[in-house]
């Protein structure tokens, strides 16, 4: 290709990013929606991109040049950077006490910058997680009705809260599940916990937080696991029919389990407070003689 | 007009040489170089982008009922941070578009970085003189993680929620300090108090990135002091830098690279959807959803989560190290101290304190070679577990089996590579010296 027509080429190629992003303003005036945005603007910018590599190549010169590096330092010039600076230090008899009390200093001042960093937010108390559930607090949906205990045919479950309390509180919501009570395998203990086969467990996972909002319950096979809630976030399965004990995953303690009663208007209630500290382990966490998953 | 501008600045400045030395920089040419320029110029779109979307985003977890256009979220309680981004998406103007640009930019702009680093790893690039670039640019790809994180966790939407409900158990974890320290930051227990929103607004808006740009400006500054490494070649050495001059070729060609870049992220941004946050619904501590998966670079955090087995320490009945920590804490510690330590080790095994100008080729070195690829597949195995469930649901592979099976592979799989790429360098040393044995005997 000739130099005049070479030019030509590159300049149809900024006619057409002119083009395009006049497209761009066009689809923006009209309304025209994120599709047209993007290809319009992508347009121009992919035909600008053409124009200038095309500049590059065809147009601008593009002779290899070499240069000389600046050579590696060589081990004397260290001897030269000590040498050139140490006359400023000359004048100092006591260097150690000097250097002690300026590390002192230093340290005191970083220490009264930081400090102040623990009005960020409030101090963190005996727990981390509150849990509102007491002996008699009722059980009701999101929008703060009592559920009933025949809300639940087997292998149902639902999310459930406290009565009154704020159900954004990671102490707050619970998983309830029917089962059939012939399967409950709970431990001596808790026996009492699942009236009718309603078994109740914190819904937030021991592992890392996440809602366990699945469950796994599987209606026809007699070698398929019972029943058991599942955490989307990095999968730790929990047994329903045994304590909330871990099948699978992650999670190092079983889901703490809500004792629960049925009270004489057919409603659900908690018959005490949660069986463990709820949610994601931290340094000092109650942690049951249970072992984790595999 | 160029030539009339340096003229004007070297007046103003009574510097003569330093604008004319930079114009005539001279950049080595190999295709492998580009990746950091491309991870430099999604940043460029990253600001652009996210600074638009300032003037409509609203950091607030304040409560409102949504009335907007969406009809499938109307009447639901959300916060207004939520209800903002929404709002961007799908009825501001052009909002859409600037919100998945910036999106694709973070994901380009992971990718690009570590692209940038394996090269360096590899090519040895990394030596004396140049560790401390080295160092700037590992901690500037931590700092473009948590960048990321904290933008799609700031929206509010539910699986940023979840996000952030790992976030919070993974600061927890931490022995001794993990409770106290996650409770200041978040203002309050998990879901945290209404600090929290502006706090993570402010890192990802701010904070994060100036450090982000003060890291960029170090890293360019010491690049261009010490000059461009090169590959050996028949004019290349080590005292001195072939390749085009910065004005006018290399700069004309990088600015194609710049629009090319940008017009690629743009297109991807109007054309193929990402985070569609009104899908999600908003957070809420007792809603999750099944299926979420992270953008891919947290892809190789919630893997090394899922793969270690519920492994707590407890002592007398009290949790001393939860489970988090190893793959949330330690992992990544781990990660990035070996990556950090790297150019001081190599340089005690090796002994070799002389600086570099001149890169190895991966089969230079076979021992760097097969360490960085053993390492590579150390963070791949749980990379890929992240996507067990997905991959579940796309074949049907049982979901147990591959956790089982990943957990075998993560310790195995780095050794069996470690061997086999030492073995394929050497070889392909052997053979090159060979030829050159051969092609110097015989000099017809």
């Amino acid at each position: 290709m000739s130099a005049p027509r070479r030019e030509a080429a590159v300049a149809g190629l900024l006619l057409i990013v002119a083009g395009c992003a006049v497209a761009f303003v066009v689809a923006y005036a009209t309304d025209a929606g994120t599709q047209a945005l993007g290809l319009t603007l992508g347009a121009a910018l992919l035909a600008l991109a053409a124009a200038l590599a095309a500049a590059g190549a065809w147009i601008l010169p593009n002779e290899i040049s070499e240069e000389p590096r600046r050579p590696p330092a060589a081990e004397d010039d260290e001897k030269k950077t000590v040498a050139a600076l140490r006359p400023a230090g000359a004048s100092i008899t006591r260097r150690r006490l000097l250097a002690g009390t300026g590390a002192a200093a230093a340290a005191g001042l970083a220490g009264a910058a930081v400090v102040p960093l623990a009005s960020l937010g409030p101090w963190m108390g005996d727990t981390l997680v509150e849990s509102p559930w007491r002996r008699g607090t009722r059980v009701v949906d999101v929008e703060g009705q009592p559920i009933a205990a025949d809300a639940l045919d087997p292998g149902g479950f639902l999310t459930a809260f406290p009565a009154g309390a704020d159900i954004d509180a990671t102490g707050s919501p619970i998983v309830v599940v029917r089962v059939d009570p012939r399967r409950l395998r709970l431990p001596e203990a808790r026996r009492a916990w699942a009236p009718d086969g309603l078994v109740a467990y914190s819904k937030i996972c021991t592992h890392a937080g996440c809602a366990v909002s699945m469950l796994r319950s599987p209606l026809f096979s007699a070698h398929v696991p019972g029943p058991a809630l599942v955490c989307p976030c990095h999968y730790s399965t929990f047994d329903v029919t045994d304590g909330g004990t871990v099948l699978f995953g992650p999670a190092g303690r079983p889901l703490p389990q809500l004792p629960l009663s049925i009270r004489s208007d057919g409603t659900v209630a908690a018959a005490g407070p949660l069986s463990g500290d709820v949610g994601p382990a931290w340094f000092g966490t109650r942690a049951p003689g249970r072992s984790g998953g595999w | 007009m160029l030539e009339r501008t340096v003229h004007a600045v070297e007046v103003r400045t009574r510097r003569t040489h330093v604008l004319r030395a930079a114009l005539g920089y001279v950049f080595p040419e190999h295709w492998s170089f580009l990746w950091g320029e491309i991870a430099l110029y999604c940043f460029v779109v990253l600001v652009v982008t996210g600074t638009y979307m300032t003037f409509f985003f609203d950091a607030s977890t304040t409560h409102i009922v949504y009335h907007g256009s969406y009809a499938p979220l109307r009447g639901q309680d959300m916060s207004r941070a939520y209800a903002s981004a929404v709002h961007l998406s799908l009825d501001v103007r052009a909002g859409l578009l600037a919100r998945q640009t910036h999106h694709w930019a973070a994901d380009v702009f992971l990718a690009a970085i570590t692209i940038h680093m394996a090269r360096v790893f590899f090519t040895g690039a990394f030596r004396k003189p140049r560790e401390v670039i080295f160092w700037t640019g590992l901690t500037l790809l931590a700092a473009a993680v948590l960048e990321g994180y904290m933008g799609y966790s700031m929206i509010d939407d539910l699986l940023s929620g979840m996000g952030l409900a790992i976030g919070w158990s993974v600061a927890t974890s931490i022995p001794v300090v993990g409770g106290p320290l996650a409770t200041l930051l978040w203002d309050g227990p998990f879901p945290g108090g209404t600090a929290f929103e502006s706090r993570l607004y402010i890192a990802h808006v701010l904070l994060v990135p100036v450090l982000i740009g003060a890291l960029i400006g170090i890293h360019l500054l010491l690049v261009s002091l010490l000059h461009h490494t090169q590959f050996r070649g028949p004019r290349e050495t080590e005292r001195n830098v072939v390749g085009l001059r910065l004005w006018p070729a290399y700069a004309v060609r990088s600015l194609a690279l710049f629009a090319a870049v940008t017009g690629v992220l743009v297109l991807m941004g109007g054309l193929v959807q990402i985070n569609p946050i009104w899908l999600y619904g908003p957070f809420h501590t007792y809603l999750s959803e099944n299926g979420a998966q992270p953008d891919w670079y947290i892809g190789w955090l919630i893997g090394a989560l899922r793969l270690v087995p519920g492994w707590e320490l407890t002592a007398f009945g009290r949790t001393l190290v939860p489970n988090p920590f190893w793959g949330g804490v330690l992992f990544p510690l781990m990660v990035f101290a070996t990556l950090y330590a790297w150019p001081l080790v190599e340089r005690r095994l090796s002994g070799d304190r002389t600086t570099h100008n001149i890169l190895d080729r991966p089969s230079d070195n076979p021992w760097r070679t097969a360490f960085g690829a053993a390492f590579a597949t150390w963070v791949a195995v749980p990379f890929f577990a992240g996507s067990s469930d997905r991959i579940f649901l796309a074949f049907g592979i049982d979901y147990e089996g591959q956790v089982a099976t990943m957990r075998v592979l993560w310790a195995v799989l780095p050794v069996l590579v470690f061997v086999a790429t030492l073995r394929i360098c050497r070889a392909v040393r052997d053979s090159e010296a060979a030829g050159r044995a051969e092609a110097s005997a015989d000099p017809a």
